[in-house]
């Protein structure tokens, strides 16, 4: 059984202030998760602001060193960066922000940044650098014609952040860490993106560590949950489980606060006649 | 009772004119709350703006009118003209991320002092913005504060108190819960009902999130392209949404427990183009309090 | 917010911004740009027509009035004070060419990179630049040039050793913010190296600040040379805007009437500033025009 995500005893320690007086936030309070499992998988991470959930996904990415604790990525250690060196940590794992009119330099046409991956991380060129961006990006519904010598703004945001899933893609990853892929997107279009991790998940073997407040999301596409508060994991398990029977106090909370469709929270009376 | 008349707003940029708000006539009654939803672009922003009267340049009217069924502070009818009068006194505006519209500066017990049209004698206000606050959830403590001390759902509760210290018959909030966490929504959208349901005025309420709309709304008000897609009864509209992109937008949120698939028709929507949605702009009722336009069919480049 | 459909659907990307250079017009940058020109193309071409080297003196008839031959008429040492005009805004206009291309490249490498890099390295690099930036150029210069006769080539490299620290400084708060953005990540997972990124993501952010700031450092420059040559300090036999100035006290041509001699010069100096000064205040405001349309 392949170890896919495993975290020990993971902290993260920030101080706040000056010479005099500091503080120190526990951004991440001894996060302990194992997932281990043959086949590729989505992990949700969810939580409110502050729960820490952003914190750990920057120390996946290297973004952020951890005060103490180790993290392992599909049996490789990815916390220490003596042992795996960044060609080979840029091959296993890979990002997509939040932002996705901030993905890209205003500067810069954005299928240099794939190029620039394919070249660079997954060593390919020339044509088998062009191929392979061209297959990313239809397999993530553009064509490299529509998308070629374009700037970040003649793009919407779904769009934009599609092209960051091609781009992450193109090293074949094992894991792909995408911290609140789809808060800056419409609604209705969100789920465009939600349902191609899917698919990735599913067509292409990716493994998904998907970050975000949304649990409605999570719970459409997860095979594991882990629901974090003030930087602790106060509930993991299968994504099932987890969402339909609830064991910790904050998570029956966050799913009471969740606006459904189904039920209302308050009866209200109803409307006379416009 | 708010009867908007083929209204139309656009922004003039340059030598081109963009339509925001391409012919809209409903009536909103009174007493109720009402959500309008749709995706950025659609105009929703920009009609809660010129409901509120705030059209600056390089907005502008471009036709028609909004009539507001009630009297200002001097006795005349209200009109887009003399609205501003009437700002947070019988019209509130509560903007986008609004928590961080307060001065960071001042405390919160002089932002309700800095008021336009307060009293004159300052212990009363600071009295009544207590209890007001109170009202509202908020600590005694609150008043002391300044805006970075607190937190972001209770700093949108003093906005929500800033808007309705004076009790005004309309509220206009956009978009007021989407910069907070899900539980903190909850509490402020319970917190906007109880308001509502105290006061009696009419709350509009501006969300690219069905959910929320479901659970405060009475009425629905869909928005593509700078028209009115559908219009009715909230119960209604998402028992039986009559129009395609009512449909999508309902059909893209994933419900716990519910594993169906979900976001087909958005990704079938795409392959439509933008004009899959466009509509006519006259409403027709279809059932009791519920309309829906027409799909236009040809169409002139907007 | 304006009203244009954000939210489209897939493949139909909008064309590129039709009006690519329009946001650059507005009448300050072109008032400044054609002023600049006219002094630019006149100092550069007409050299090539002048009839003898200008600061010779003694060339011509002393003190003659405005004539065909003599346009500004001639100064008290036989020079004509047209030509020595012409060549003298050509000099000044390189002294600023040299010195505004050297401090903005060390400027923008120093800056760049103390910003990028941070930690030891930006700490120890910004502990220079405020050094730098503290020491009074003019004053130093002065007694410099009282001790040694300053030839061009000296003056030229003071200026840019001393000059190029404050916009380092802006720089490298330019870089420290940019260095937070997004897309820096994306480049960085995307294989790029410090450099690449530096030169690739970051620079075309800091072009905008680097073209006023060359114009202002040309300024600058010119005004600095200008100071000390006419107080004496520099090479007041080369001919400069500041030198003729120097020659024009010197020989009282205030008191023997030869108002063109010393204000010729003084109009020049003022209608180059200007020219400068509207070239980039007019780069600026289209800069702030473009950033807040777009």
């Amino acid at each position: 059984m392949t170890v896919i995500l495993k975290t020990e005893g993971l902290n993260k320690v920030f101080r706040q202030g000056g010479l005099m007086r500091s503080r120190q936030i526990k951004a991440l309070n001894d996060v302990n998760i194992t997932v281990e499992g043959d086949k590729p998988v989505v992990i949700s991470v969810v939580g409110e602001s502050g729960s820490g959930k952003t914190t750990l996904a920057k120390t996946l990415l290297r973004l952020e060193a951890p005060s103490s604790g180790r993290a392992t990525v599909y049996d490789t250690v990815v916390t220490d960066t003596r042992s795996l060196g960044k060609r080979a940590f840029l091959g296993l794992v890979q990002p997509i922000f939040q932002n996705p009119f901030e993905a890209f330099s205003r500067y810069r046409p954005i299928d240099a940044y794939l190029l620039e991956t394919a070249t660079r991380v997954a060593n390919l060129s020339g044509g088998a650098a062009e191929a392979a961006v061209a297959d990313t990006l239809r397999s993530v519904g553009l064509d490299y014609a529509e998308v070629r010598g374009k700037y970040t703004n003649q793009f919407s945001g779904g769009e934009l952040q599609r092209v960051s899933v091609a781009r992450a893609l193109i090293p074949q990853p094992k894991l792909i860490v995408a911290d609140e892929p789809v808060s800056m997107i419409d609604a209705s279009r969100r789920m465009i993106i939600i349902n191609l991790f899917k698919k990735l998940r599913d067509e292409a073997g990716r493994s998904f560590l998907y970050i975000t407040h949304d649990l409605a999301t999570a719970y459409y596409i997860s095979d594991y949950i882990v629901v974090m508060s003030k930087g602790q994991v106060v509930e993991f398990g299968a994504a099932r489980d987890v969402m339909n029977n609830p064991q910790h106090a904050y998570t029956r909370l966050l799913l009471d606060s969740i606006p459904t469709t189904r039920s209302r929270w308050r009866q209200r009376a109803v409307p006379t006649a416009s | 009772m708010i009867t908007l008349n083929d209204l139309k707003i656009g922004y003039r940029i340059g030598s081109r004119v963009i339509k925001a708000v391409d012919g809209i006539t409903l009536t909103i009654p009174d007493g109720c709350i009402v959500g309008v939803a749709g995706e950025s672009g659609c105009g929703k922003s920009t009609l809660m703006k010129a409901i509120y009267g705030d059209i600056r340049s390089p907005m502008s009217l471009l036709g028609g009118d909004i009539s507001y069924g009630m009297n200002g502070a001097d006795g005349r009818p209200v009109t887009t003209a003399n609205i501003q009068k009437e700002w947070f006194r019988s019209v509130s505006y509560i903007p986008q991320s609004s928590m961080n519209s307060l001065n960071p500066v001042i405390r919160i017990r002089d932002q309700f002092i800095d008021f336009p049209g307060t009293d004159r004698n300052k212990s009363r206000v600071l009295e009544r913005a207590r209890e007001h606050l109170g009202k509202l959830g908020l600590p005694a403590e609150t008043m002391e504060s300044y805006p970075h001390q607190l937190s972001g759902g209770m700093r949108q509760r003093v906005m929500i108190a800033l808007a309705t210290f004076f009790e005004p018959a309309l509220i206009i909030a956009d978009e007021p819960t989407t910069a907070l966490d899900v539980v903190v929504q909850k509490e402020i959208l319970m917190l906007l009902m109880d308001v509502q349901e105290r006061m009696g005025n009419t709350i509009l309420v501006v969300s690219h999130d069905m959910g929320v709309h479901y659970q405060t709304t009475d009425k629905m008000l869909i928005m593509y392209a700078g028209r009115v897609v559908e219009y009715g009864d909230t119960e209604s509209v998402f028992a039986d949404p009559q129009h395609a992109y009512t449909r999508m937008l309902i059909d893209s949120l994933p419900t716990i427990g519910d594993d169906s698939m979900r976001g087909v028709l958005a990704s079938l929507a795409g392959a439509g183009g933008d004009r899959a949605f466009r509509v006519e702009p006259e409403l027709i009722e279809v059932k009791p309090n519920h309309f829906v336009a027409r799909p236009s069919l040809g169409e002139v480049a907007a | 917010m304006t009203a244009t459909t954000v939210s489209e659907p897939a493949g139909t990307a909008r064309s590129a911004s039709r009006d690519s250079w329009a946001w650059l017009i507005n009448t300050r940058l072109a008032v400044g740009f054609v002023i600049v020109s006219i002094f630019t193309l006149g100092a550069f071409i007409l050299p090539l027509f002048a009839p003898a080297d200008p600061s010779v003196q003694s060339t011509y008839m002393k003190n003659m009035p405005l004539t065909a031959a003599h346009l500004l008429g001639t100064n008290s040492l036989g020079q004509d004070i047209f030509w020595l005009l012409v060549f003298s805004i050509r000099n000044s206009l390189i002294l600023g060419g040299i010195v505004a291309v050297g401090v903005t490249i060390i400027s923008t490498i120093v800056g760049l990179s103390a910003g990028f890099i941070g930690g030891n390295f930006e700490w120890f690099v910004m502990l220079v630049v405020d050094t730098f930036i503290t020491i009074p150029l003019l004053p130093l210069l002065i007694m410099l040039g009282a001790l040694i006769r300053a030839n061009q080539a000296f003056l030229v490299l003071a200026i840019i050793i001393f000059g190029w620290a404050w916009a380092a400084r802006t720089v490298r708060s330019m870089a420290l913010s940019l260095r937070e953005r997004e897309f820096i990540n994306m480049a960085r997972f995307s294989g790029a190296n410090t450099i690449q990124i530096l030169a690739r993501e970051i620079f075309p952010y800091v072009t905008a600040y680097m073209l006023v700031n060359f114009i202002n450092t040309m300024l600058f420059a010119i005004n600095t040379e200008a100071t000390l040559a006419v107080i004496g300090v520099s090479r007041v036999e080369i001919p400069t805007l500041g030198s003729i100035v120097f020659w024009a006290l010197n020989y009282n041509a205030l008191f023997t009437g030869n108002y063109v001699w010393i204000i010729a010069p003084i109009v020049a100096t003022i209608a180059l500033f200007l020219g400068l000064f509207l070239l980039s205040t007019g780069f600026n405001q289209a800069f702030a025009n473009r950033r807040g349309v777009l």
